[in-house]
């Protein structure tokens, strides 16, 4: 079973991302904050992190700068998930290596499913939910 | 002639303006250019009169001296009052901004919790819970458009909209969105019809910035015709929208037409205004924000495009934009 990592502060969206996820498979671990993100990222070593950008202790930029500069996570594809939408963010992070970069606002669970399987190399068949 | 004289009183009528913006009159910027344009005149009209009169080059000059520093004055709180003007509009766009984005978190939880009770991953709802998930979601969906559209305006009038140029193809976009239309113009009944001329050059412009705008026009013209007419509400004759794409003159055209309800004469002028809904159709649905042709001609006039319709009212509606083509001379050149 994949192992996911959610950095994100909200609890409703960890519970409901989780719950959606777990459904289709997948095992989620969650870190309300930016340092025990990176903390659980080094420890848990997951298969793929959904990084927000607004979190408390350690912004998405700094946790993604933490991710890349170790030899143990940098590897890890990282998806962020935000719902800043501005040009400046998205191009900065897409420098920063990110694999895809998502506008929470923007996706349906279903999309986000769609693109960590895309991602993993994971199918899922949608007929089956 | 008498409209055009009508108006130039109406501008003359200071008092009745700052009203409107709710300015007193000595920070109130037409007020004030109108006091000083008096003040030059009649210290003119005075320097003169006493260089006529006395032949008295000094005073005269003391005039113009006086004149002057009055003027100066009158300059400074002007450009004061510009710029407490021009700081409410900050922060008005900036509370826009705040407000948008701390509504758009929790409308995104909604929206994924209502997926989950739709999704079957908590067990199948019932059909009576189902019609309500159904109307959740569109509501959701609602809002969530809205907010969306605050948050351009917001960055269009900071100017924060950046703009990319890159070369691209208009045909391509427009076949993206009609396909993302696919099941709003089922359920409405509304066949979209495409007609791109073979050669059109590409665009040079920003791809998502203006398959937004597009994406407006078709919306527009998809849900406004629901209310042409009983046929079409009744499912017996579609309505039909019609995109069409054509280069000419170092420019590529897009006509999006449609035969809806048209937009009523008494309204054409202000249909590209902020938060304007035209009569006809807000007698029929309350569901429109007022901001999508604000955000399309925003965004085709920084282009360096142009955008405008034509209409008839219970006939339909043709909007049209221009874009400069990749291989414009000119846009190159304006480019550096």
């Amino acid at each position: 079973m994949e192992k996911i990592l959610f950095i994100e502060d909200e609890a409703a969206m960890q519970k409901a991302v989780s719950e959606f996820l777990g459904a289709k498979g997948y095992h989620v671990v969650s870190a309300l904050d930016g340092e025990l993100g990176v903390n659980m990222a080094k420890n848990s070593s997951p298969d793929l992190i959904l990084l927000d950008i607004i979190l408390p202790k350690k912004n998405g930029f700094d946790v993604l700068r933490d991710l890349k500069s170790d030899e143990k996570t940098k590897s890890i594809p990282v998806i962020v998930l935000t719902n800043l939408s501005q040009m400046d963010d998205v191009s900065q992070m897409m420098d920063m290596g990110v694999t895809t970069y998502l506008v929470k606002n923007d996706q349906s669970l279903q999309d986000i499913l769609r693109v960590i399987d895309q991602t993993l190399g994971v199918s899922h068949d949608e007929a089956a939910g | 002639m008498k409209q055009t004289l009508k108006k130039f009183f109406e501008q003359l009528n200071v008092a009745a303006q700052c009203r409107k913006y709710n300015l007193p009159l000595r920070q109130c910027p037409q007020f004030l250019f109108l006091a000083m344009g008096s003040i030059n005149i009649a210290a003119m009209i005075a320097a003169y009169a006493i260089g006529i009169r006395y032949g008295d080059l000094e005073m005269v000059s003391l005039v113009a001296l006086a004149l002057s520093a009055i003027l100066l004055i009158i300059s400074f709180v002007i450009t004061r009052s510009f710029e407490q003007l021009a700081e409410a509009n900050r922060l008005k766009t900036e509370f826009v901004n705040i407000v948008s984005h701390q509504i758009r978190s929790p409308l995104t939880n909604l929206k994924w919790i209502v997926e989950i009770l739709t999704s079957g991953v908590l067990g199948r709802p019932e059909s009576k819970q189902t019609e309500y998930f159904k109307i959740l979601k569109e509501n959701l969906e609602r809002m969530q458009k809205l907010v969306n559209e605050l948050l351009t305006v917001s960055r269009i009038e900071s100017a924060k909209i950046a703009l990319k140029k890159e070369n691209f193809s208009l045909e391509n976009v427009a076949r993206d969105l009609i396909k993302e239309f696919e099941p709003i113009s089922k359920s409405s009944n509304v066949i979209i019809e495409t007609e791109f001329s073979p050669g059109t050059p590409p665009v040079n412009g920003d791809p998502f910035q203006i398959s937004q705008a597009l994406e407006n026009l078709i919306y527009n013209a998809i849900r406004y015709i629901g209310f042409a007419g009983e046929e079409i509400a009744r499912g017996k004759n579609p309505g039909r929208v019609a995109v069409k794409i054509y280069g000419k003159g170092g420019f590529v055209f897009c006509e999006v037409s449609d035969n809806g309800i048209g937009i009523p004469k008494e309204d054409q002028k202000y249909i590209f205004q902020k938060f304007f809904r035209a009569g006809n159709v807000r007698r029929y649905q309350t569901g429109g924000t007022g901001l999508g042709l604000y955000i399309a001609k925003n965004i085709i006039d920084s282009s360096g495009g142009k955008i405008g319709f034509t209409s008839r009212q219970g006939q339909g509606t043709t909007f049209w934009f221009k874009l400069p083509a990749a291989n414009n001379r000119k846009n190159s050149k304006l480019k550096k």
